[in-house]
């Protein structure tokens, strides 16, 4: 298969604008001739959905969620980057693209990320415009923090809830549209599979999630902007809607699926605690600031944590990393929380968590500010725990947070399928093998609010689509794709429930192909995870029928594209031989016991291509080249 | 965390099958319930149970499970989503509650909220107000600098105090007229003490007031339910505010 980037000639820092100087264009009188498909309304979909209808483009939006507003990057807590430099510290363009590249551990591409990094200046404007209550100083400008081990100051952020705050912004932006009469919304719906006519995305079909009806939309173009693949893991910090389903649709229809293995497990989440728990709440980065993370020095050591002297404790990252400490990046903080705890210096009944201590910050600085920084992370820790942080330290322990894999795009953001565009955490583009802190906001909002409206002009200007109905063969196939899913899952009435299976697939996910990964687990989970898919499509039992509301259906059938795509990141992971940004190889680490790349075979983005249900995928690499930045070993030390 | 510690409680259950007027209660027991796990969690495990039975499970909506959505709200011994006040549902956890203790749960009622099935229930009204202004018109790409309007601290924090909604429907489902007050002024109140907000104020106020009565929500009467269960704290003088803007609305537009 052939597939080209499409990255635009010129130097680096002139790529952007000169490809918008040569876009084809769409005339202003024909936009409301074009229908376009928004799938999401995250903050992919919802920015891009809005600006396509502040175009002028027809445009039908789609979410699994009863009201677009509750999409799952409406969690996100600690902010969003810019290069603003507005603090002085040094800050440009540059840097921004350069830290972000580098923290993707140089398997990112150079032109996308540095677009993110230009975009990441219009982003702030745009939201500050739309009234999002940033944080601000006395002086009445915005204020910013310091996050995820970056040296500048470049984050903005809305108290503990940016995301919530980028969100409503992009949210109220396409309720306008809605008003308009530009944008229709259709909330609780559910792609279940991608039309293809002419070799083209043209379609969508849907089941729609109260009445269980399945439902046909025609459109010019698809954009798929349906967020990451985190419960894959089954507990992760996502939301329990997150899903898979659509991306992994168009994947088994053309698209090809890129650095599937690239997962990033984030440090400081509550630990797991048995099989109760449905989630694994983040507790946000920024406590890594001022709390010290440590374990006893001694294995096994049952004392409570204050009753442990200071000379018997083990504040591993300070030790490892004089130069960061604990602010060392998310990868590198949760490898090393897994590893003590392999070594039986875990603490917890469990024996799978680590201690984040701000006994000292408190002494340092007084109770006030602590609780001015971090009061309310600390009152959401207390109701979860039940325990009390200003007095014993916080037990933290790493969790399935983001997936940088994703479908391929090009430079356009658009698929291998023609007309298929995939926005936010559902491609893989800007992030490489590892992505920053409050570097996921930002590039929602880039793709949504200003790539997309480029580039789907481009496309639609320059490429011949001739009228379409639902009634065609392939929104037939898709319907009866669907029906028949429906109804096999619904007439199995076997022994399991769905839970129980996504949990047995999430033990084995976060065992072999988790914080790090070795040839024999990845060789072992190939083999487990289609029997385990067969269990499912033998034992599972749904109840209910198809005709109405039914969650359990609506989870099953999620699982099993999770019980497909867990192989395939597997099957990635072992190709991949070596260590770079969230996958880590036990085989391939430097003396010291850090990743350990292998530039000269791997400097390539996996793109797999769907060969057959019962055939191994093909894979295709796209080979990274690197014209600015000299690709070196990440050194936290 | 031990198995000992474990508690067993007696559910009320609203249970209302799709496209039907009317439900019922329905008492189911759980046992084996972890003091640590949420009441979402609880919920789980109930239904988890019944499937094993064959039995339909009890619908009911949820996504992030950490408060910031505003997916989940169920009535919770009468009260919109929790006992312990300004957390959302999925907040909750089960050392709240005594071992062998019962317990009722409804849905969020509002003649505005259509029942769909069980728990789950239609806050469409809601998308609709905030669709008549419940933004700021800039179009994608016409913004000035970030830093060009400064905006005094004490404005930006108490605007996000007002953005803080979730969208739950809470005040609503507590509020003895099913008034959206609350929600619609939070909304009309983060606007009109930015900078940013006031060219639109007049129309703003206008017609998110009049797209609230469309939807058949009623008048606010200072109950201060809806301020007694937000999950996020959202002050009653919000709706206050609400009001002087209105007002402020229809005289300029004699
Ligand atoms: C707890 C948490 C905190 C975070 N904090 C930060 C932070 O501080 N800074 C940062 O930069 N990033 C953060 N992130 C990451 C960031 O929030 C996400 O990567 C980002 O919001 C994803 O946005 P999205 O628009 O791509 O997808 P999402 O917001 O996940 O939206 C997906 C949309 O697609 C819809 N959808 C999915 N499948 C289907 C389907 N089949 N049919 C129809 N609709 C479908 C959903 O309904 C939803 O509307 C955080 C993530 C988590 C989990």
């Amino acid at each position: 298969m052939k597939f080209d980037a499409k990255i635009p000639g010129g130097p680096l820092e002139q790529k952007w604008d000169s490809y918008k100087g040569h876009l084809k264009l769409v005339n202003p009188a024909n936009k409301r001739k074009f229908n376009l498909l928004v799938v999401g309304t995250g903050l992919a979909g919802g920015s891009a959905a809005a600006s396509l209808g502040e175009l002028g483009y027809n445009v039908k939006v789609f979410c699994i969620q009863d009201s677009p507003r509750r999409a799952h990057s409406i969690a996100a807590q600690g902010g969003i980057n810019a290069a603003k430099n507005y603090q002085n510290d040094g800050d440009n363009i540059w840097r921004l693209f350069y830290d972000t590249i580098k923290g993707g551990d140089f398997r990112g591409r150079e032109a996308n990320t540095y677009r993110l990094a230009e975009l990441s200046l219009n982003i702030m404007d745009q939201c500050v415009a739309q009234g999002v209550p940033f944080a601000r100083d006395y002086g009445g400008l915005l204020a910013n923090r310091s996050f995820g081990g970056a040296q500048v100051s470049r984050t903005f952020y809305a108290r503990g809830q940016t995301g919530q705050q980028l969100l409503l912004g992009a949210y109220g932006s396409l309720m306008r549209q809605v008003n308009a009469g530009t944008v229709e919304m259709f909330p609780r719906r559910e792609m279940i599979d991608l039309a293809i006519i002419g070799g083209k995305a043209r379609g969508i079909v849907c089941r729609n999630l109260i009445t269980g009806e399945i439902e046909s939309y025609a459109g010019d173009a698809v954009l798929l902007c349906t967020g990451g693949y985190s419960p894959v893991y089954y507990l992760s910090t996502n939301a329990v809607n997150s899903n898979a389903t659509a991306a992994w649709r168009c994947y088994k229809k053309g698209a090809l699926f890129s650095n599937p293995c690239y997962t990033q497990i984030h440090p400081t989440c509550i630990p797991q605690e048995g099989d109760h728990q449905s989630k694994l709440t983040l507790m946000s980065e920024s406590l890594r600031n001022d709390g010290r993370v440590w374990v006893p020095k001694k294995e096994g050591d049952k004392r409570r944590a204050n009753d442990i002297p200071e000379n018997e404790r083990d504040y591993f990252l300070e030790r490892k990393y004089p130069s960061f400490g604990n602010l060392v990046p998310r990868d590198i903080a949760s490898r090393n929380a897994k590893e003590v705890c392999d070594d039986g210096r875990g603490v917890n009944p469990t024996g799978r968590a680590v201690y984040l201590d701000f006994r000292d910050a408190i002494e340092r600085l007084g109770k006030q500010v602590i609780a001015d920084r971090y009061g309310n992370l600390f009152d959401m820790y207390l109701n979860l725990s039940g325990e009390n942080p200003y007095e014993t330290p916080m037990m933290i322990y790493p969790a399935p947070h983001y997936t940088m894999g994703g479908l391929w795009v090009d430079y356009n953001l658009m698929s291998t399928i023609p007309g298929l565009h995939v926005l936010g955490e559902a491609n893989f583009s800007d992030h490489g093998a590892n992505r920053l802190g409050a570097s996921a906001l930002m590039q929602g909002l880039a793709d949504g609010y200003f790539v997309i409206p480029n580039a789907i002009g481009a496309y639609l200007a320059g490429t011949e689509l001739p009228p379409v109905s639902t009634d065609d063969e392939a929104f037939k196939e898709a319907i009866n794709y669907v029906n028949t899913k429906v109804e096999r899952l619904l007439s199995i009435k076997g022994s399991k429930t769905v839970r129980e299976i996504h949990i047995e697939l999430g033990r084995i996910m976060m065992d072999k192909v988790g914080m790090s990964r070795d040839e024999a687990g990845l060789k072992e989970t190939i083999e487990k995870i289609p029997k385990l898919r067969e269990e499912f499509w033998q034992n599972v039992n749904v109840p209910g029928s198809g005709d109405d509301l039914n969650k359990n259906l609506e989870m099953a059938g999620r699982l099993s594209d999770f019980l497909e795509l867990g192989e395939l990141m597997a099957r990635d992971a072992l190709m991949r031989e070596e260590s770079c940004g969230g996958h880590f190889r036990d085989e391939y680490q430097t003396e010291e016991g850090e990743a350990l790349r292998n530039d000269k075979k791997f400097t390539f983005v996996s793109a797999w291509e769907h060969k057959g249900d019962d055939k191994t995928p093909e894979m295709h690499k796209e080979e990274l080249e690197f014209d600015r930045v000299t690709p070196s070993q990440r050194s936290y030390k | 965390m031990t198995e000992k510690n474990n508690i067993t409680v007696h559910l009320n259950i609203w249970r209302q099958k799709y496209g039907e007027k009317k439900g019922r209660f329905v008492k189911y027991s759980v046992d084996g319930i972890s003091p640590h796990s949420s009441f979402l969690e609880m919920l789980d495990l109930l239904n988890e149970s019944l499937v094993k039975k064959g039995e339909e499970p009890v619908e009911f909506d949820s996504d992030c499970r950490e408060g910031i959505c505003g997916t989940c709200g169920l009535v919770i011994n009468g009260i919109a989503h929790s006992p312990q006040q300004a957390i959302a549902t999925c907040q909750l956890h089960m050392r709240k509650f005594k071992d062998g203790e019962t317990i009722t749960v409804e849905p969020f009622r509002a003649k505005p909220f259509m029942p769909i099935k069980d728990l789950v229930i239609d806050r469409g009204a809601l998308d609709r107000i905030i669709s008549k202004g419940g933004y700021i018109s800039a179009n994608a790409g016409s913004a000035q600098d970030a830093n060009a309007i400064p905006i005094p601290k004490e404005k930006a924090d108490l605007a996000m105090d007002a953005a803080a909604c979730i969208g739950c429907g809470a005040c609503v489902a507590s509020c003895p007229n099913a008034s959206a007050s609350l929600f619609t002024g939070a909304k009309i109140s983060q606007y009109a003490l930015l900078p940013q907000g006031h060219p639109e104020a007049k129309r703003r106020a206008l017609m998110m007031v009049e797209q609230m009565d469309k939807e058949g929500f009623g008048n606010c009467s200072n109950h201060g339910e809806c301020e007694a269960v937000c999950p996020k704290n959202i002050s009653i003088g919000n709706i206050a505010r609400m009001r002087r803007e209105f007002f402020k609305a229809v005289l300029r537009s004699r």
